[in-house]
């Protein structure tokens, strides 16, 4: 599942600094090998995580999205994943409406010491999005489609 | 039009002590009324209530801070006020509500529908009410059309004709036509695969003008020149002109509204191009009544479910991993 065999796809990673982000550090530190297509936005919290940064990344040609924050009542902020939870589940819920497969988006919560925990996440939803393939893409402005084209 | 005069005695009677009040008067043309703004009695003699009273007068609410206000209200408009009190956004004892039992409002583009296209509804020369019917004067002859072919959609999942939270309610109540929103729109909607889902609003969103009359129709969009629509930093939409951009911003107003939409319907009444806005609402406002039993509008004590959490959620069914 690297892209040593496979076309790597693009899947973005939304982590709270406090535990998820220090969980696959640790994952790094452990050296757990990890499939290499999700890329790592670090935010101070789940709760900074304002759904539309998935929509627009959904939108903007991601694969897959993934959320990640503290485990509920372990927030470093207190409250931060409990407002996270809600808005994310409506946002999930969501995304059929839009015509996007709502298993393109996850959202989980890893501790920092789960190093192994984090590994098992990536793999599961790595292979959960090369299952599904590339996401269809929404259309460009007509001009800069042009644009695209001249550049191709 | 007993229930008329009695509105009209009731706006003069608030206007004793307060400065404005809100309502309907007749518009531009005979199939529409437009917003009133009464400040004196010569001003109370062009109210009219009714079946074009369509406009959310909730919409002018938040620009009349500190100021004592009175609006006539139907169910759905009262909605929207209680929406606003519930979130702290207007102050329910700077507001006087007159509530009156609605029996449905027009939507223009039905009656334009059922003309087909042997006159547009701007030549109608004049509506006249009797009972459950319209009768238009066209350019060719009288056409008849029944109130219920072409009343808002709304009007047809209509749980609350009445102004319940109104201050003072003239007529009588009626009975809500359904007594539960089944969301059959939606559940018509959902027989599409994902990708056909995708292709429709593709296909609607490429009409869009970008006008913005879903968001400045929308009682519940109180943020005005500050929208993160027309926001450099954070940039979210670009002046791009494609549907990427298009739908972006639709997903910004339905967020924004999720667990707040009381689902008034202005936002796809006001679009000139007739894109399908609410529907992306809808299916918000399902999933909160479904997961935190939660309608907005409805009760101003309650909070909104998104302005609070529970440490445990019984109806959140969480991944295993």
């Amino acid at each position: 599942m690297s892209v040593l065999n496979t076309k790597e796809l693009r899947i973005i990673g939304f982590l709270c600094n406090w535990c998820s982000y220090g969980g696959a550090d640790t994952a790094g530190v452990g050296r757990f090998t990890q499939p290499t297509d999700l890329r790592v936005v670090r935010v101070p919290c789940s709760g900074r995580i304002n759904p539309l940064f998935i929509l627009k990344s959904l939108l903007g040609g991601a694969d897959g999205v993934l959320v990640s924050g503290c485990h509920p009542r372990d927030c470093h902020y207190a409250e931060g994943n409990f407002y996270a939870r809600r808005r994310l589940e409506l946002l999930k819920g969501f995304l059929p409406v839009l015509g996007i497969d709502p298993r393109r988006f996850e959202y989980t919560w890893v501790s920092a010491s789960e190093g192994q925990r984090w590994q098992h996440v990536v793999e599961a939803f790595t292979a959960q999005i090369h299952g599904l393939g590339p996401a269809r893409g929404w259309p460009e402005a007509p001009e800069l489609e042009i644009l695209n084209a001249v550049a191709r | 039009m007993s229930i008329q005069d009695d509105i009209k005695a009731a706006i003069a009677k608030a206007l004793q002590d307060i400065p404005c009040v809100i309502g309907w008067g007749a518009g531009p043309e005979p199939l529409r009324a437009t917003p009133l703004f009464m400040r004196n009695a010569a001003d109370v003699e062009n109210f009219t209530a009714g079946f074009l009273a369509v406009n959310n007068p909730a919409l002018y609410l938040p620009s009349c801070k500190g100021v004592k206000t009175a609006l006539v209200v139907k169910g759905c408009d009262a909605r929207s006020v209680g929406q606003l009190v519930a979130e702290n956004l207007v102050k329910r004892d700077e507001l006087y509500l007159i509530g009156y039992p609605c029996s449905g409002v027009i939507d223009v583009d039905k009656v334009a529908a059922r003309l087909e296209g042997k006159c547009e509804p701007g030549e109608v020369t004049r509506l006249r009410e009797e009972n459950e019917d319209v009768i238009l004067d066209t350019p060719g002859g009288e056409v008849r059309l029944a109130k219920k072919d072409i009343a808002a959609d709304k009007c047809a999942r209509c749980r609350y004709p009445n102004a319940e939270s109104a201050d003072v309610f003239i007529g009588e109540k009626r009975a809500p036509v359904v007594d539960q929103d089944e969301y059959a729109d939606l559940a018509d909607f959902e027989k599409l695969s994902l990708e056909e889902r995708k292709a429709f609003w593709e296909k609607e969103l490429s009409r869009c003008i970008r006008c913005y009359a879903c968001r400045n129709a929308c009682p519940l969009c109180v943020c005005r020149d500050h929208c993160v629509a027309s926001s450099r930093e954070p940039h979210w939409l670009t002046q791009a002109d494609g549907v990427r951009d298009k739908l972006f911003f639709q997903l910004i107003h339905a967020t924004h509204l999720a667990g707040r939409c009381t689902g008034c319907g202005e936002c796809e009444r006001a679009c000139p191009v007739g894109i399908p806005v609410l529907t992306l609402k809808r299916a918000f406002s399902r999933q909160v009544e479904d997961m935190f039993g939660y309608m907005a509008g409805i009760d101003v004590n309650t909070t909104p479910p998104l302005l609070t959490f529970r440490l445990e959620e019984p109806e959140i069914k969480e991944r295993e991993w």
